[in-house]
């Protein structure tokens, strides 16, 4: 258990910054997310945070201590790779046993510790096994007992879900959460996936281009974007944003874009928006309606996302009278891209 | 017969061309290697193992069968045991020495730095030159008057004014030199075979090691090293047939001397059998690596396989 900090931490790579002055604090116990899209310098973040990649400048802390000038090695922090970076020619058992082995642990102390780790993960049958005999799911289980068995004070863990298959994957991030939340160890978590992002963190940092913009619970980024960027990064499909002269940018989700009819007990006040249909994906639980607004506001691209409980008979190349929530609309700011309120 | 379908197809039903063919493709293409292989190595290995059991000589056109007569002479002859000796010694310890210094050179070479290229280029030049020039450059750096060697020693003060050590003259320094040239001509092999195995190690696998916390000896010896196992054995296998079967160096540098010191089984079955006119001998010597060299070929390739990871 440990709080992470890191001030000011750049890197450099060919004349850019990939990491630009990132100031972050996580917290003890805490599960943060990083999330952003490839080359946001997320795992670059991480990988400084780990200690295989040496900051331009600024300090990484745990618990107030000044750690980056130690090895990697040296920080008790443990990592899960994407890859899994298992030692292909050990068994099971020698690769969960290697991090106790290099801190010269004793053996039957190490057989002890390995056990107790497999057997969190279910693995315990499988110790002799080389890692080219498991199954990716094996795989990655190994690879979380590895990190757990020294009980380090920060877990790291770069993608680790991204090479199971959809389904697993669901089933892994449970698993993921109930193992931080009962070791209540501190978690730094690299996705460029928003739904792991969401269903997993405590917080969400948000990364673009090296910066970091937003910080806050999944409920917030989702329902409080601080930018355009994190408005549109997150939620599929993304928030619609519409420019007009002079105003604000104004912004609302798809799912809250819907016929007048899926509002007809509401007694908010409503904004309606003309709303031509193009296009319309039937995705069972959902309906997609592709399309632009009409007159009198500019004919942007936007989409709908409505519920299949919301009962409306709708087809491609018809125009209709959409209503969005007036809490639901978003302003921000056009030369900023800040977000700005709810009200202009 | 009459269906449709039958006659839609017969358009189609034309001879395939020799490229669409595989199988008859690949024998065409395998061909020339497999004439190469028969004319040039099978046909002289079954030469040798006929001369071997025969009296021939250089001349002799009358051959007679002579059994076992050439081995059993071999085996009581002191120059063919010291020169198996001198074969073993020659490999194992050029071949210790190749592939512990490219392991530290493939290292090297493996991280960034400027100039990369250039050290590059320079590390595989020995392996580009002719072997025979490059030998003949050697024996002018063993020239006891102009050796470059002595010349450096004495700048050093390594050794006095009066000293003049005989690089290919003195039992122990002719071994030592010819055993220096062998690294020097294998070393680039091992490092480029090698090289390409570290290249192979995914650099996640380094990473979880360093965050494992092994430090450097617990990084090389159980990480980095049985990695690249499998590849530095077929270096291994490589620098060993070269060596155990080559002869041009001994034979630019020493000619087996001084006293058969440095005479090898290549050399020593090329002496008996050309110069030294007795074939049947020669060729006998020569069939002696053959067994060895399978027993080596098959233990190695044995492990490799054993210790081969994905």
């Amino acid at each position: 258990m440990a709080i992470v900090e890191t001030r000011a931490l750049t890197k450099r790579f060919d004349g850019s910054n990939a990491v630009d002055g990132i100031d972050l604090t996580v917290g003890e116990a805490e599960f943060l997310v990083l999330l952003g899209p490839s080359g946001s310098g997320k795992t670059t973040l991480l990988r400084m945070i780990a200690g295989l990649e040496i900051p331009t400048s600024g300090d990484i802390l745990v618990d107030g201590r000044n750690v980056t000038n130690l090895s990697p090695g040296a920080r008790n922090m443990a990592m899960v790779f994407q890859s899994y970076a298992l030692y292909p020619h050990l068994s099971v058992f020698r690769n969960i046993a290697f991090p106790l082995q290099a801190q010269h642990m004793r053996k039957d102390e190490i057989a002890q510790k390995v056990n107790w780790a497999a057997n969190m993960f279910g693995i315990g049958q499988l110790l002799q096994r080389k890692p080219r005999q498991l199954s990716g799911g094996e795989r990655q289980r190994v690879a979380l007992a590895r990190a757990v068995v020294r009980e380090p004070a920060v877990f790291l863990l770069d993608e680790p879900l991204s090479n199971l298959d959809a389904k697993l994957r669901i089933a892994a991030r449970d698993e993921l959460q109930q193992f931080q939340r009962r070791l209540a160890t501190t978690t730094i978590y690299v996705t460029h996936d928003q739904i792991e992002a969401l269903g997993l963190g405590d917080r969400i940092a948000i990364l673009d281009h090296g910066a970091i913009h937003q910080l806050g619970t999944p409920r917030q980024v989702y329902e409080e974007p601080a930018d355009t960027f994190v408005a549109t990064f997150i939620g599929a499909p993304p928030m619609n944003l519409v420019e007009r002269e002079g105003q604000p940018i104004m912004g609302f989700r798809p799912e809250h874009f819907l016929p007048p009819q899926a509002y007809a007990s509401a007694s908010e006040p409503l904004q309606t928006l003309p709303f031509h249909i193009t296009r319309i994906e039937n995705l069972g639980s959902d309906r997609l309606l592709y399309g632009t607004l009409a007159s009198p506001m500019p004919a942007v691209k936007v989409i709908s996302r409505i519920p299949g409980t919301v009962d409306a008979t709708l087809s491609a190349d018809e125009d209709h009278s959409f209503v969005v929530r007036q809490r639901d609309l978003h302003y921000f700011d056009p030369k900023t891209g800040l977000r700005i309120g709810r009200q202009p | 017969m009459n269906s449709p379908r039958s006659a839609a197809a017969a358009p189609i039903a034309r001879e395939p061309t020799l490229t669409e063919r595989d199988t008859a493709l690949g024998r065409w293409m395998l061909a020339p290697a497999l004439v190469y292989i028969a004319l040039l190595v099978g046909f002289p290995f079954l030469l040798s193992m006929y001369y071997s059991l025969s009296n021939a000589t250089v001349g002799n056109t009358h051959l007679q069968f002579a059994g076992l007569d050439n081995f059993r002479q071999i085996v009581q002859d002191g120059t063919f045991w010291r020169s198996m000796r001198n074969t073993l010694v020659f490999t194992i310890v050029s071949q210790v020495l190749v592939v512990i210094l490219g392991k530290i050179l493939a290292m090297a070479l493996y991280n960034d730095f400027r100039g990369k290229w250039l050290v590059r280029l320079l590390i595989l030049l020995p392996w580009v030159a002719p072997i025979s020039l490059g030998t003949i450059g050697w024996l002018w750096i063993f020239d006891p008057v102009y050796s470059i060697i002595n010349w450096t020693l004495r700048a050093l003060g390594l050794i006095g004014p009066d000293t003049w050590p005989i690089w290919l003259g003195q039992p122990d320094l002719a071994m030592i030199s010819i055993v220096l040239v062998d690294v020097w001509r294998l070393l680039p092999l091992a490092t480029v075979i090698i090289l390409a195995g570290l290249s192979g190690i995914p650099q996640d696998i380094h990473d979880a090691a360093h965050m494992d916390g092994a430090g450097f000896w617990r990084h090389l010896l159980r990480i980095n090293i049985p990695l690249v196992m499998p590849i530095m054995l077929v270096a291994l296998l490589f620098g060993i047939v070269f060596t155990f079967t080559d002869m041009i160096i001994v034979y630019v540098l020493t000619r087996g001397g001084p006293f058969d010191s440095t005479q090898v089984l290549a050399s020593l079955a090329f002496f008996t059998g050309v110069p030294g006119g007795d074939l049947a001998q020669g060729a006998a010597i020569s069939l002696f690596l053959f067994p060895l060299l399978v027993a080596v070929v098959i233990l190695l390739l044995t492990i490799a396989r054993r210790a081969e990871v994905t």
